[in-house]
């Protein structure tokens, strides 16, 4: 990371532009660093609630890289994970209000999990392992990097879920009713916890058959 | 009595941390490589989530809901704190970790050894904080019944993160798919497990 002819760079440059499209396939935070599994399972049953999951993360992720990335140099080694952890939590107190306040039906249904993103591991593993020690810009194009490769995961597997679960995307109907005459019937099964995780493991298996230098040993 | 029974049991099968939840799957799928360190966390888990859940009830019954600031005087009548819970438990979940690793560390230095780097990583493990938001949820009637749903549920997590290191260290020998190694097996597994703890839902208490 060369940070010293940063004034010359120009804001887009390919370096930072790799920082956004790299979190895409190659080090996806949630099929690769394994990060954040927590909730993208447990919010993923219909696809509305997914894709406010991600726009939250999507914010204070980035809100909370660029804090941590202007306070890098303040910031005692011992104790940086209490600071970290109580800049995470403003932010997620803040985003939690705002859900409350204007989308409260998928507030209600996202439950603790809005309060859980304080402890979703990409948020302290992006802090600890980028912000800490990058400037301020490339720290939130990290952050919208890594957000956007959690996001496309969780919307891929809401969007699975949802279809065969419940036939509807977005709550509309898109199985026609003449299947259903015909003696078409939803996966029930889909619905269900265990299936979000059945879903990532094939998601893996597929991203893996593609890209083969992620395989591992063992 | 019979109800606080209830809930434990509760708590380790029906409403699993990690089968019905997907709380602490980080840690849950980084350190399930062999059975020993996997016991070790999942005492640690038990251990802390025990003592974090009846504090952060009684912060929680004393502190943060609407009008229980009274005890400080009528004026405090109708303090509505409840905004504050998520920066306060996460405040008390990474002192209490603080304070359980000292003391661990100075009265049994053979447990401390053997736990090492685990009991900090415990403070950012969801299911340490998803264990107070959900005891906030479900209202509790009393501490012992937050101290049986926070055992309960620390035992649930231990159970299932001592039952997937077994499985993976049996699957080594075995020939999965090249491109499903690693991450995407435990993934599947630990879907069959869920299922198979689902057959605990019929059971009412």
């Amino acid at each position: 990371m060369s940070t010293e002819n940063k004034a010359k760079e120009p804001l887009f440059s390919t370096k930072n532009l790799k920082l956004i499209t790299k979190q895409l396939n190659l080090s996806n935070p949630i099929t690769v660093q394994v990060l954040g599994i927590c909730s993208a399972l447990a919010v993923t049953a219909k696809l509305m609630p997914a894709i406010v999951m991600s726009i939250s993360v999507l914010v204070v992720l980035a809100a909370s890289n660029v804090v941590i990335a202007l306070l890098r140099k303040g910031i005692p080694p011992r104790i940086r994970i209490i600071v970290q952890l109580v800049v995470i939590a403003t932010m997620v107190i803040l985003v939690d209000q705002v859900l409350k306040a204007f989308v409260y039906d998928v507030s209600k249904q996202l439950s603790v999990f809005v309060g859980l993103i304080i402890t979703n591991c990409i948020i302290m593993g992006r802090l600890e392992a980028f912000a800490m020690s990058n400037k301020p810009w490339p720290a939130f194009l990290d952050g919208i990097g890594n957000a956007l490769g959690y996001g496309v995961i969780l919307v891929m597997i809401a969007f699975l879920r949802e279809l065969f679960g419940s036939g509807t995307l977005l709550d509309f109907r898109i199985i026609p009713q003449g299947f259903y005459d015909f003696g078409y019937v939803n996966n029930g099964l889909m619905i269900l916890p265990p299936m979000a995780l059945i879903t990532v493991g094939v998601i893996i298996w597929v991203q893996r058959y593609y890209t083969r230098e992620l395989i591992e040993e063992n | 009595m019979q109800e606080i029974f209830n809930i434990f049991i509760k708590s380790i099968f029906i409403d699993n941390m990690v089968f019905a939840y997907f709380l602490g799957m980080c840690s849950y799928l980084a350190v399930s490589k062999t059975v020993n360190t996997s016991v070790g966390l999942g005492l640690a888990v038990v251990f802390v989530l025990g003592i974090t859940v009846p504090v952060d009830y009684l912060l929680n019954e004393y502190v943060l809901k609407e009008g229980t600031m009274i005890w400080l005087g009528p004026e405090f009548a109708d303090v509505d704190l409840s905004f504050l819970s998520f920066i306060l438990f996460i405040a008390i979940i990474a002192s209490m970790v603080q304070l359980v690793e000292m003391i661990v560390e100075k009265f049994t230095p053979a447990l401390y050894s053997s736990l090492g780097i685990f009991l900090p990583l415990i403070a950012v493990n969801c299911a340490i904080l998803g264990g107070s938001l959900f005891m906030q949820e479900r209202e509790y009637q009393n501490i012992a019944e937050a101290t049986s749903f926070g055992l309960g549920s620390g035992v649930g997590w231990f159970l299932a993160i001592v039952g997937i290191a077994a499985i993976r260290e049996k699957i080594r020998y075995s020939n999965v798919p090249p491109a499903l190694r690693g991450l995407g097996i435990t993934f599947i597994i630990t879907g069959l497990m869920g299922i198979a703890f689902m057959s605990f839902l019929g059971i009412k208490l």
